[in-house]
């Protein structure tokens, strides 16, 4: 499965396009990154919780999104993009939506 | 005589407990992140030096993309960075008399670059010299677990996405 956020594949030409295909993910922090967070508030510096909680919520996003471009029967997703919501407050949204396409 | 000694002794201790209190919590939360400012300042500069070679475009098309070889790939990078009080605290009387905020272009520029140089790591494990259609985004996650948002709890969050791919090296 070839994942780019560019329209077209280096090398390939994609010959069918099957549609819109879209992960998403809610993911909320826990207690213990919060209270962890709190204190960095107060001298700065990195929020390594927070960071690893976005990177693992643009993989689910995108296993997922990857997963429905699988069952298409597509072999490239192009076009990729991300966004995000927040929700409540202390959890947030990450979604991936690409075009799944056939690229030879 | 005695009763204004136990008053001026209270009010030094109240003195103590709501200026003293606050003022030292804000120095060293000016001490600690300028320290750590610093050095995530120096390791970026250095990250870059290394990571120069990995050439970066936000261009969709860049020359010789189409008909490139080799391994293509989506890749991103991602930093929380937090403020510290005494920023918040500058940040807070800023906000009355409006402006630009210094300190925060500096935590989001670094929030950036660090999400960038990532971002380009994660490039050059895959084996890729170029990545291009580079993205930024950002995300809310403020506020914490007990739905209240804390008062001064600043971070910068930076995403950033593109496509790696590997760039014919010219000779």
């Amino acid at each position: 499965m070839t994942i780019v956020n560019t329209e077209t594949i280096p090398g390939k030409t994609v010959v069918e396009v099957k549609g819109l295909v879209q992960g998403n993910t809610v993911r909320a922090k826990n207690i213990g990154r919060d209270i962890a967070a709190g204190f960095k508030n107060m001298v700065g510096g990195e929020l390594k919780g927070y960071t690893e909680l976005l990177t693992e919520s643009r993989r689910e996003a995108m296993s997922r999104m990857i997963a429905q471009a699988e069952a298409l029967g597509a072999n490239a997703v192009v076009n990729v993009r991300f966004s995000t919501s927040a929700i409540t407050s202390g959890a947030s949204e990450m979604m991936a939506y690409g075009t799944a396409v056939v690229a030879e | 005589m005695k009763a204004m000694d136990a008053e001026s002794a209270s009010v030094a201790v109240m003195l103590l407990f709501y200026v003293g209190l606050p003022a030292l919590v804000l120095f060293v939360g000016w001490f600690v992140g300028y320290l750590s400012e610093t050095r995530h300042e120096r390791s970026l500069a250095e990250c870059e030096e290394a990571l120069r070679d990995v050439e970066t475009t936000d261009m969709r098309n860049p020359p010789g993309f189409a008909v490139a070889e080799g391994p293509c790939m989506l890749v991103s990078g991602e930093a929380v960075v937090a403020s510290d009080t005494f920023k918040s605290w500058v940040f807070g009387l800023k906000n009355i008399v409006g402006g630009e905020s210094k300190f925060f272009t500096r935590l989001f520029e670094r929030a950036r670059r660090e999400a960038l140089l990532r971002m380009k790591k994660r490039a050059r494990e895959l084996g890729c010299n170029a990545v291009c259609n580079v993205r930024f985004d950002s995300a809310d996650i403020g506020g914490n677990a007990s739905g209240m948002k804390k008062k001064g709890s600043n971070m910068a969050v930076a995403l950033v996405s593109g496509t790696a791919w590997r760039r014919p090296v010219v000779a």
